[in-house]
């Protein structure tokens, strides 16, 4: 069975999020990229589930300008073994449903019969491009898997349900997994896995090489439209409590019932 | 054009939760601005009277076997069934683990444009229009869905819960039609919290631990009992989380949970950027830190600047006053 991962570029979680002037979207001039954190549970996982033999190939597949092939090598550093990089103009302004069609075209083409994703990108925080994607192949799904064993044809997965409680879900392959934090420790890359990625391929596919129809994809066809980014408004100057722990923590329930309110 | 929304209710223990009136709540208010109509649906066996009482005028019901526990085929083939035969042209869920995967596939399914994890609607110019964090809340951006049936999830406490209107609703049973097909992922075991406190990114009222509290024993015997005094659901901070003080379940930030409580009380928490990305949209914020420099206290609504192994208790013991 091939496994692909969906891996995605986003800004570093430390980066100082600034809005350009039209609002419709942020000044990526000084951004440090990295891998979406989730992605990179996806890809370990999948390395290891090669590495236990129950994969043959691990396909990275990245929607993605030229400027993200540095994460791409640091994940077949890591130990993918190929990757696909999806990239046309007819691509840009995609919303979630527009990126899934995409994917589900590549993934098609590729005969991948198990898809790990990150639960969400940090960047967008939507969450949205894999179930869509799932639907679009016909697979089966699980979500924000912290724990996944693949026996034979059937996955096996805990996931967070509602109010802390977790549930294991199980189906069969094929399926789309998105992956959580615990699920593994992702590995960085090492020296030699760095030297051996720059002769791994990454090939590049448009909309026609995927076979997608003009206007299925893109701006065009995008449902969900952002009309202005702004930034949080600002939180009002707060009160420091000063005196002994038992006088700081008496004034502080009184405020909190008193003043705030919320209890 | 009127609105005519679709609540999708989920329920717990046979009642709808919380987020159910919440939504329904902004629903009226919403369908009321434009003369449109309130829906629900509920997928299992459910109390409908308190759905109608806060606003619902039909109230669409699957039940039976598949509808115990969360099956994403049947669910999401059941939601599909809600949606045509309410006619509604927006659809409202909460942003919790079943909405969280079934939305995105009924939105490829019925080619309908889904905004996620809201925090606040408006109708304008006869659409609605979503507010949503990005970049972890860093941002927010106001969203458009221009498809006939427009799709929204909204994180739990975005709005309050109103007053009832209390209407009584016409009880629909929803015609589905499910195949084994439809059973594609089944619930094998469900694994319960040692506590019963409330889910964080549902909790109205957290407390968090951070590094500072050094070891395990002493995350279970500061942060913990502070919590249950002041009927919060416990957090923490990646640093804690990564030393095993607490579960991965539990780390509230950016690789985390993100979470809106109406209080929020950091413990021994620098405020790094990736924490304040998860809880800074919290109503109220106390910090508990050392460290008179510490950046969370740029966003405390009040700090307390000690030693958090003194504080806490004495946080914890007025608190189980005042709550008693
Ligand atoms: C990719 C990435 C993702 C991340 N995601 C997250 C995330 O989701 N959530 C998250 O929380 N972090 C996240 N982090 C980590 C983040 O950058 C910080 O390292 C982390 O939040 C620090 O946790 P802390 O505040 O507990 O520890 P520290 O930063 O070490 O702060 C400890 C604080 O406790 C105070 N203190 C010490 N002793 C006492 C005492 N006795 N009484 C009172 N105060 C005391 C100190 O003054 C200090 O301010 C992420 C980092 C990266 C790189
Ligand atoms: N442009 C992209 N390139 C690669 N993977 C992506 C892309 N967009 C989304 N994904 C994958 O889908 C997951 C969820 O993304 P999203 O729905 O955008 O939050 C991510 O964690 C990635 O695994």
């Amino acid at each position: 069975m091939k496994i692909g991962v969906c891996l995605k570029q986003v800004p570093a979680t430390d980066t100082r999020i600034r809005v350009n002037p039209t609002g419709t979207g942020i000044l990526t001039d000084d951004v440090k990229w990295e891998i979406n954190p989730y992605d990179e549970y996806a890809l370990e996982e999948a390395i290891r589930l090669k590495q236990a033999g129950k994969g043959t190939e691990v396909v990275i597949f990245t929607i993605g300008e030229a400027a993200s092939e540095a994460r791409i090598r640091d994940g077949l550093a890591r130990g993918a073994d190929r990757a696909v990089r999806l990239d046309d103009a007819a691509f840009a302004g995609s919303d979630a449903l527009g990126r899934a069609r995409i994917f589900a075209a590549a993934i098609q083409a590729e005969g991948i019969g198990l898809v790990l994703t990150g639960r969400q990108s940090i960047d967008t925080d939507t969450g949205t491009v894999p179930g869509a994607l799932a639907e679009l192949l016909g697979w089966r799904q699980a979500s924000w898997v912290d724990k996944l064993v693949i026996e034979g044809e059937t996955f096996t997965a805990h996931r967070a349900a509602g109010s802390g409680t977790r549930e294991v879900v199980t189906g069969r392959l094929p399926a789309v997994v998105t992956c959580d934090k615990g699920l593994n420790e992702p590995r960085y890359a090492t020296l030699p896995g760095i030297m051996a990625a720059k002769k791994k391929a990454i090939v590049v596919k448009n909309a026609d090489a995927l076979g997608l129809a003009a206007g299925s994809v893109g701006a065009a066809a995008a449902l969900v439209v952002e009309e202005a980014m702004s930034l949080p408004p600002a939180r009002p100057a707060g009160r420091i409590l000063s005196g002994d722990a038992a006088t700081v923590a008496a004034e502080l329930v009184r405020l909190l019932r008193e003043e705030a309110k919320v209890i | 054009m009127p609105t005519n929304i679709l609540v999708f209710c989920e329920t717990e223990g046979g009642k709808p939760r919380k987020t159910a009136f919440e939504l329904l709540g902004k629903a009226t208010q919403l369908a009321a601005a434009t003369g449109g109509s309130v829906s629900a649906v509920v997928l299992g066996d459910t109390d409908t009277a308190a759905l109608g009482a806060a606003g619902a005028s039909t109230v669409y019901v699957a039940s039976g076997a598949a509808f115990g526990t969360y099956v994403a085929g049947a669910w999401v083939k059941a939601l599909q069934a809600a949606v045509t035969a309410s006619g509604a042209n927006v659809v409202l869920g909460a942003a919790a683990a079943i909405a969280r995967e079934a939305f995105p596939r009924l939105s490829a399914r019925l080619g309908a444009g889904l905004a996620v994890e809201c925090t606040d609607l408006r109708a304008e110019g006869g659409s609605i229009v979503g507010r949503r964090p990005v970049y972890a809340g860093k941002a927010l951006v106001d969203v458009k869905v221009t498809s006939p049936v427009a799709l929204f999830t909204v994180r739990p406490n975005s709005f309050p819960i109103g007053a009832s209107p209390g209407g009584s609703a016409a009880v629909v049973a929803l015609d589905i039609g499910l195949t084994d097909a439809d059973m594609d992922v089944v619930v094998t075991e469900t694994l319960k919290p040692a506590t019963q406190a409330v889910d964080l990114t549902e909790a109205d009222r957290i407390v968090s631990g951070g590094r500072s509290l050094k070891s395990k024993e002493s995350f279970d015997a500061i942060v913990r009992p502070l919590a249950a005094a002041a009927h919060a659901t416990p957090g923490a901070s990646r640093a804690a989380v990564d030393a095993g003080y607490a579960g991965h379940g539990d780390q509230v930030g950016q690789t985390g949970k993100v979470v809106n409580p109406s209080l929020y009380i950091a413990l021994g928490i620098s405020g790094a950027i990736q924490h304040l990305a998860g809880m800074r949209t919290s109503r109220v914020i106390v910090a508990v830190n050392k460290d008179a420099e510490a950046p969370i206290f740029q966003y405390a609504t009040y700090g307390i600047v000690g030693d958090l192994f003194e504080v806490a208790p004495a946080i914890e013991k007025e608190l189980a006053k005042a709550l008693a």
